[in-house]
């Protein structure tokens, strides 16, 4: 099978919806323009004409509303937005009418609307250009939060969502753009709310997402070497969220680490915490971790953000902590030839 | 439609707040609720040109908009009383009326937060290739929201078959104009400076409303682009709620008894012909007194109604 990027995957499950069916649209500030928003809308305008791929003004609230205006009248809006931060200009057509239209007009007015938003980590992106705020959204009820971390992921889920009658939030992580996995070029979909066993342990459980899921592999390939083998799963929705999976998985290990690409209170890894200790407390041998960004805003300085973030290293040191081993400079094993805070060499900016 | 359909339509329509008013203190109608008593004339002269095809979006006061639309009143008021009978099941209550078999496309609680999803329904009506309008009521306050301008700016630039009606009734809840805009501002001026053809008339003249729609419409079928239309009226009542408030200190009871003076009825309070109008109180009141009663002994939605529809 075919390696292609996580952006590829994701301009590929547009085109298959849009052929699928008239009904997709999609629209965004950059959908046409020549970066075609890190790639993923390529193509698209070409091929679909500007009545159904358009850019728009920078309007972001309004071109909420107006996608969910179209949503109950058949359409299904994609709509894309450079950064999560930009969104929270249309946090009230969100909460107040996207989550909430078929539960206020007694269930019989679906908003069938997907919305991208991309979060971010690192390379000067700084407090308002790099927030992973998948816990605000998965607060509200009404939406579905999607958060992928494969390319073949990123397709099934992407389609999934434009195909699903709610309004579901999809958030891409800037850093996985570059990533290559086998996609199929079939359209194929994956149910959200179904959690990814991405590897089988039975020392400890290890729950990650997006791109904390990428670091999370590193980590349990240096903790195997120790004899030392965990179940990672890699979360691919916070909303809803697998907690079966995770159940069975501690119930198992005895043993949780919640690892998360947000700041830590209130966080997605605090719930999946929260959820053990009611469901899985007769299993649990040690205390469960978390791993997840300090209360603080992201710092914009390369001086400060190799300490500030999260990576291979904070998890594995999590892990021998959690299980009682003893070991000196567990730096040594995760030497990053790269800058600490590129996803590689290839990524130069300016964004 | 004719002058005395319109009438008779505000007429029932003023019926029925007013029996929502009357009965408000029972406590069995236990929501928020916005009356349009004084603004009716807009009401029925925007739907009375409309189409079931045609779609109509409006604000926390709804009332009027939803029955000239031509919504079912047992609904609406099962949805006041908080009755699975109701048209939102009675999940929404007066600030969220629906009926989409008549185009009524919903109410929401939220100043300004409708205009835009009206908009993309007359994206959809565009990329559909449909021969119908969308229609966005919203008051004086709503202009003053950034979204407002961004709907009307996505509207013009991609000519979308839209019609905003701005209800200015000078209020919003106890907030005049004179704090909120610009001294000497008129708000269709400023959206003409927008690029959208904008007229500016009488709010409690039922004809020149239902003219001045007729011709919006055309225009817009014609692929004229959207248009908006600012109506001036008052509001009789208090912002929420079922009584008076000239005396708690905003407003002025001189300047309420000015508007009251060109009541959108008084023409058929001072119609000569008393048998008709009796007949028509009688016909309106009736139907009143039983959608309250079939609202009344409805049944509120169970935790099982309510579950199904969050699980849908």
């Amino acid at each position: 099978m075919r390696k292609i990027t996580f952006s590829e995957a994701i301009n590929e499950a547009i085109f298959t919806a849009m052929r699928e069916s008239n009904d997709v649209i999609t629209y965004g500030l950059g959908v046409p323009d020549p970066k075609g928003v890190f790639g993923t809308t390529l193509g698209l305008q070409d091929e679909f004409g500007e009545a159904r791929v358009f850019d728009t003004p920078t309007s972001e609230n309004a071109m909420t509303g107006i996608g969910i205006g179209a949503s109950l009248n058949g359409l299904r809006p994609v709509m894309v937005h450079q950064r999560v931060d930009f969104f929270l200009l249309a946090l009230d057509q969100l909460i107040n009418n996207a989550a909430k239209w078929n539960f206020m007009f007694g269930g019989v007015c679906r908003v069938p609307i997907t919305i991208r938003l991309i979060v971010g980590h690192g390379w000067g992106q700084g407090p308002t250009h790099s927030q992973n705020l998948q816990s605000l959204f998965s607060q509200i009820p009404g939406l579905k939060v999607v958060i992928p971390t494969s390319a073949y992921d990123a397709k099934g889920l992407l389609l999934e969502s434009i195909f699903d009658d709610d309004p579901v939030m999809f958030l891409e992580h800037r850093w996985l753009y570059g990533l290559k996995s086998n996609v199929p070029k079939s359209s194929y979909r994956i149910p959200i709310g179904k959690a990814n066993l991405v590897n089988e342990g039975s020392d400890l459980t290890i729950v990650a997402l997006s791109y904390m899921t990428i670091e999370a592999i590193q980590a349990i390939k240096e903790l195997e070497k120790i004899g030392v083998n965990c179940d990672l799963i890699d979360l691919r929705s916070t909303s809803p969220l697998d907690f079966e999976l995770i159940r069975k998985s501690v119930k198992k290990t005895g043993k949780l680490i919640a690892v998360d690409s947000s700041s830590k209170s209130f966080s997605v890894a605090s719930e999946i915490i929260a959820d053990c200790a009611i469901e899985s407390y007769d299993y649990l041998q040690k205390p469960p971790r978390r791993v997840a960004l300090e209360d603080a805003p992201a710092p914009t300085s390369f001086g400060l953000t190799n300490s500030y973030y999260n990576g291979a290293l904070e998890i594995y040191n999590e892990a021998i902590g959690l299980l009682g081993i003893k070991e000196e400079n567990t730096g040594s094993k995760f030497i990053k030839e790269k800058p600490h805070d590129v996803p590689g060499e290839w990524f130069k900016g300016p964004f | 439609m004719n002058l005395s359909e319109l009438q008779a339509s505000m007429l029932r329509i003023r019926l029925v707040e007013e029996s929502i008013a009357n009965k408000y203190s029972e406590q069995k109608m236990r929501c928020p609720t916005h009356l349009s008593i004084g603004q009716e004339a807009i009401a029925v002269g925007v739907c009375s040109n409309l189409t079931n095809e045609d779609q109509v979006l409006s604000t926390h006061r709804a009332h009027a908009h939803y029955l000239a639309k031509g919504g079912c009143l047992n609904s609406m008021l099962a949805e006041i009383y908080g009755k699975v009978t109701g048209c939102s099941k009675g999940m929404g209550g007066s600030m969220h009326l629906i009926d989409k078999s008549v185009g009524f496309m919903g109410s929401t609680a939220i100043v300004g937060n409708t205009i835009p999803v009206a908009v993309g329904s007359a994206l959809a009506m565009k990329i559909q290739e449909k021969k119908s309008i969308s229609c966005i009521c919203f008051g004086d306050g709503a202009t003053e929201e950034g979204v407002f301008y961004e709907s009307i700016n996505f509207a013009i630039i991609h000519n979308l078959p839209v019609l905003f009606i701005c209800e200015n009734n000078l209020y919003s809840v106890y907030s005049g104009l004179e704090v909120r805009q610009p001294k000497g501002r008129k708000i269709f001026e400023m959206v003409r400076a927008f690029g959208i053809e904008s007229i500016h008339g009488d709010g409690n003249n039922v004809q020149q409303v239902s003219d001045y729609v007729d011709l919006a419409r055309g225009k817009i079928l014609s692929g004229n682009g959207p248009q908006f239309l600012e109506f001036d009226t008052y509001r009789w009542r208090e912002h929420c709620g079922p009584n008076y408030d000239n005396d708690i200190g905003y407003r002025k009871e001189e300047e309420f008894l000015e508007w009251k003076k060109k009541d959108p009825l008084k023409d058929i309070f001072e119609n000569k012909d008393l048998d008709l109008v009796k007949v028509l109180f009688n016909k309106f009141n009736a139907e009143i007194q039983r959608a309250h009663h079939f609202a009344d002994n409805s049944e509120f939605p169970s935790d099982k109604d309510f579950q199904q529809i969050i699980n849908s």
